[in-house]
This record gives C-alpha cells, structure tokens and sequence, in this order.
C-alpha cells in the first residue's frame, strides 16, 4: 500500500489498468489529506491468496482492512475500484466519512444486447487501446503505461497482464458488474459525489448518471475533455472536484 | 499403429477482405457470410468423407470449435451419432469435449455414454481444455478454464462408474443426484485422451494413463512432452507406456509421387494462415503472464513454410513410401501408435481428399500398420 500527506483519511481503489503507480494527482490530494493506495489482490505488488477468487472476496478484503484503519476515512473509486467502494458503501458505512465514485463500473443498466462497459480486454493493441479510453489518446501515451510500449520491461507486462487476468476473475461473468448491486445502492447513506469523464466511452456519462440516481442525495460532475482517467487526463480539474467535495461541511 | 481420419470441417467460402479487416477469422466474424445451404452440402460431403474412411479401414477423429469458419462441427457429439449408424468398424474419437465450456458435465457424461451403447463400444473419448479463442464463444473465464476442465473431469469419471446416485458439491458444479442413463458399456469406462501441448499439463495425463496427444507439434516437442510422461510413470511406479499411450496430429496428404503431392497437398496449408486476434488468442489468465507476455513480445505466433512444416513433422506429404518413412519415424523417434490424420482443410475437393485417402489405405497402412503393438482396449489391459 502506497500511502503520503496528512489530514483526513482518503483511501483511493484504483482500476485494472492503473495499478501500483504513484500519480500527480494522488500528491495533488495528498497536500489536503492523508492517501492510502493500496493495489488490489492480484495487481501491482499484491498477492492474489488462492482463496481470493471473486469480487465479493476483494470487498471482504477491504471491510477486513477498514476495521483496522482507526478513526474515519473517505473512499475514492475509479474505474473498477468504483465498484469496490460501491460494494463496500452498501455494506457498512459506519466510519466512512464521505464516498467519490469516478468513471465506475459494477451496475447493470441497459437491456441485454446493450454493452453497457466496453470490453477493453480484448484490445491487445495499444493505440487502439488508447483511443477507446482516452479524450486525447496522445496524452494517454504520455501518462499511462501500456503493453505494446517500446522498451517497456518485461516484469512491467508482466505485472500488466497479471492484473488483467485478476480483473478478469472478479469480472469476467457478468462482464464487470454484479447485477444485484443497483438494487442495493439504496443502502449508501453518506454524501456521494460521482465524477465523470465527459468523453468516458468505456462507460458512458448516461451509465455514471444512472449509477448517481440510485444513490441518495448524490450529486454527478463531468470532468470536461476527459475520457476513462480523467484523474490521469484531467488531474486538475478533478482534484479540484474531489477537494472541494471532501472539505464541505456534512 | 492404428491411423484416424479427421477434417476439421471447414467453410472456407468466406470474403478474406472481411476477415482482413476484422483482424480475425474466429469468434466474431459475422454469420451472414455463411450460407445454410452450402453449409448443410459440406456436411454431408464431410460425413460422407468419414464415412469412406470407414469402409477403407481407417478409424475416424471429430472435433468441435465455435464461432468459426475453420471448424463448422460446433456439436461434435450430434456429427458422432451420424457417423455411428452410417460406419461399421471405425472407432469414434471425439477429440474432445471442450470440457472448461461445457455448462452441464453430466450431460457430457450422459451424451458419450450414449454414443458408446450404441456404436457396441467404438467411443473413444477426448477431453479438452479448449484452445483460447473458446473463452468468449462459450463465456469461460480464461483464468478458470484449467480448473473448470479438471472438476468436470472428475465428475464424469465419477458418473462413468459409480452406479447409484451420488451427491456433488464442489466449486463450478453442484448436484444432489447425479445417476445418469445409461452409463458406458466399454468398462470401466470408455478409453480417455488428452490433447497436451504444455510441459505441466503432462503429469496429470500420465499419473491417470490416459493417452496423450499432440497436435501439430514438431518431432522434437513431441520428444520432450513424452518424456515427461514416461518420467512421471516411472516416479509413480507405473508401467512404462508403449506407443498406443501417444497419438500425434499432423496435416497428411499422400500422393502417387512426392511431386505431386507436394503440389496438390499445399491446400491444406490453408489451415495454417489463420489471421490470429491477440485478443481472442491470447485472453488474460488462459496462459501463466509469463507465458502470455513471450507471446505479445514475440508479436503472436510463427506460421511455418510449407517446407518448414514438413522437416518438423507438422505436415506429412509425399508418395506412399515417403510417408511410410515419416510415419515410421515418428513410431520409433517419438512414440507415437496413434497417427491422427488431418486429410482435408480448406478448399481441398472431395476427388483430391479421396484419392490420398485411398493411396494411405492400400499403400501406406500395411506397412505401418503392424508397428509396434496393437492399440489396447484399456490400459491396465498391458503387462508391466
């Protein structure tokens, strides 16, 4: 678990492609607050225990790791590590303070032939990659490592293609989302903002304001010019939202 | 050494320019380019080509793929029962049920048991991982297809042979009473062959005496995945295998002259310039990240000459003493007392398949025939 800067907890659950990193805008949040990034089981540098297999197992893992953690904390969820923080929230949110979900996935919105989350899994390609989650696909190439790099080390696709099988274990079917969770988003009684990438095609802003309607009282941001990672593309804009969110009175 | 049959039973009627432009031939190349009707005329052109191997005195192989235009069998067992009441001596092999993908076990139980009442015990019967690009036409988690494949295993076998209900808990499958009619009439359960390409695949065919077999694997590979099996047979104390424990696929075609074989054989190359897409070839956690890594590094995977195929033992084409000579020396350098004969791919027409159908039949098998000794029913049939 990377953890830097001081001030009220901010535990951030990142997603399958971003893993084990240390980002700008994770220094930019931890001038404000004190930011726990821990890796998911099975990416980055953490160990997948054999008897992690599914999601549920993941969101165990981490109700397990909030009872240790003294005092309250927020929670920032991208991507699948939206989902994560999701699950938990409808569990138990006795010492969580306040929820940030950001380009989510985890909820099933549409009808059956309707992909509601793009399956990025199968795009070996780089460039192809890139221009399916990026606003600017150049600025993507810039800010995020992906297989195909040049020069990229082995142990880094190593780790790369490790964490996209985990991804794949506790996603494949349903494909990255549980189907009784948004029935269940009800339960999420703290203040909620959910940010979004306005250009965001693996899910779409339509699928992040669905996602925010089922949460009581939440409220939905766009985050201009900005595709999956807006914290990556965007990091202003975005720590700016986040920031602001966090320091208003409940 | 007993020789097999098999075509992958292609539809190579296709647009190549739609193919090309998806970047891939499998999984999601749309089912307008097929033709119903063009494809019923195949399979019975196909079925009528297992059945000519039949009355030539060869035994038969099917096999199942889906979503595909190189493999339009996409329900090997129904391809079976046809072939059942129209053969008299072939053995069957299904190599295999794709077992990772195969939502219902005790059905796959039930249909080969089935098969195997009634063709009077010819089953033989092949389980299978399943190649990568099955994960998304069935929906199979690549990281789960190894153990999905080895519990399904497990409740076949049990259902094979336990002759009352039993109750099944386990991690993928889950029933109270499993009691399938009717239950195999080979005892104690139909022979089993596993397709291995992988060093650590090996163990767990050799530890059950099951027959192993490669396909499309060079003398060498074949070598060393072998040793491994007679290793493992030795550690466990098991007998030492004889040549009916391996089986070895290779594209064949046998021509009046070496010339002309190589000339009119070509055609069957077509099977090996598949447009391969990484994403269905190569899904997260099917391989270990290592071995997925090596291959996004190496850019995919080698497609070997013509030639090139040849030397490795991939292909097997020449006149019959040619193809006596390169049979004979996969009995005597790799063990093998299967030959799995892939005789038709592509475009390769009916009188063409026929004709070196019949040429291995008359001119080829007497003389490879007797090499080494007679496939065993059962393993333990064999001494020590």
């Amino acid at each position: 678990m990377l953890r830097a800067g001081q001030g009220p907890q901010l535990l951030v659950l990142h997603d399958y492609e971003a893993a084990g990193h240390w980002y700008p805008y994770q220094s930019a949040l931890a001038e404000r607050f004190t930011v726990l990034a821990p890796s998911h089981p099975g990416f980055g540098t953490s160990e997948r225990p054999e008897q992690i297999e599914i999601m549920e197992d993941v969101v165990y893992v981490y109700l397990d790791l909030l009872e240790e953690l003294s005092g309250s904390f927020n929670l920032l969820g991208l991507g699948l590590g939206g989902w994560i923080a999701a699950e938990i929230a409808v569990r138990c949110s006795h010492n969580l303070h306040r929820l940030v979900l950001a380009d989510s996935v985890g909820i099933k919105v549409s009808g059956p032939t309707e992909a509601d989350i793009l399956d990025t899994f199968i795009m070996m390609d780089r460039d192809e990659l890139l221009a399916a989650t990026w606003h600017d696909p150049d600025l993507g190439a810039q800010r995020l490592t992906l297989p195909g790099e040049p020069d990229l080390p082995y142990e880094t696709l190593v780790a790369h293609i490790r964490g996209r099988e985990s991804a794949l274990r506790y996603g494949w079917k349903p494909f990255m989302h549980n189907p009784k969770l948004r029935q269940w988003l009800h339960r999420i009684s703290v203040p909620t903002l959910v940010l979004w990438g306005d250009d965001d095609r693996v899910v779409s802003p339509a699928y992040g304001r669905a996602f925010q309607q089922a949460i009581p009282g939440s409220r939905f941001q766009l985050i201009e010019s900005a595709g999956h990672f807006p914290y990556l593309e965007q990091p202003e804009q975005f720590v700016a939202a986040v920031t602001n969110f966090l320091s208003e009175e409940r | 050494m007993r020789a097999y049959y098999f075509t992958e039973m292609p539809y190579p009627h296709y647009p190549p320019e739609v193919v090309e432009a998806l970047n891939s031939q499998r999984v999601i190349l749309p089912s307008e380019y097929l033709d119903p009707k063009a494809a019923g005329e195949l399979y019975n052109r196909y079925l009528d080509e297992h059945e000519y191997a039949d009355e030539l005195g060869l035994d038969i192989m099917l096999n199942e793929h889906h979503q595909t235009p190189t493999c339009i069998d996409s329900a090997m067992p129904l391809a079976a029962a046809a072939l059942v009441r129209r053969t008299k001596q072939a053995k069957i092999l299904l190599l295999g049920n794709p077992l990772a993908h195969r939502d219902n076990p005790v059905r796959v139980a039930e249909e080969m048991a089935f098969l195997d009442c009634l063709s009077d015990g010819r089953l033989i019967c092949g389980f299978v991982r399943g190649v990568p690009t099955e994960c998304h036409p069935a929906n199979t988690s690549p990281p789960l297809t190894r153990e999905r494949f080895e519990e399904s295993h497990d409740i076949i076998l049990k259902a094979w042979t336990t002759h009352e209900p039993f109750n099944w808990e386990g991690k993928f499958w889950h029933y109270r009473y499993v009691n399938p009619w009717p239950r195999p009439l080979q005892q104690p359960h139909p022979p089993v062959w596993i397709p291995a390409s992988s060093a650590d695949s090996i163990p767990w065919i050799a530890e059950r005496q099951y027959v192993h077999a490669t396909f499309l694997l060079p003398y060498q590979a074949q070598q060393k995945l072998h040793k491994i099996y007679f290793d493992t047979c030795a550690e466990l104390g098991l007998p030492e295998p004889g040549p009916e424990r391996f089986a070895h696929l290779a594209l064949v075609y046998v021509g009046e002259t070496d010339e002309k074989a190589r000339v009119e054989g070509e055609a069957l190359m077509w099977y090996m310039k598949a447009v391969r897409h990484m994403g269905f070839w190569n899904p997260p956690g099917y391989l270990p990240p290592e071995a997925s890594a090596r291959i996004m590094m190496g850019q995919g995977f080698p497609e070997p000459s013509w030639e090139d195929a040849n030397n490795m033992g991939v292909v097997i084409w020449g006149s019959p003493d040619t193809v006596i000579q390169k049979m004979r020396k996969l009995h005597d350098e790799c063990n093998v007392g299967h030959m799995l004969m892939m005789m038709q791919a592509g475009f390769l027409q009916t009188d063409m398949v026929r004709k070196s159908m019949r040429l291995f039949a008359r001119e080829v098998y007497p003389a490879i025939r007797e090499l080494g000794e007679p496939a065993a029913p059962a393993p333990q049939a064999r001494g020590g």
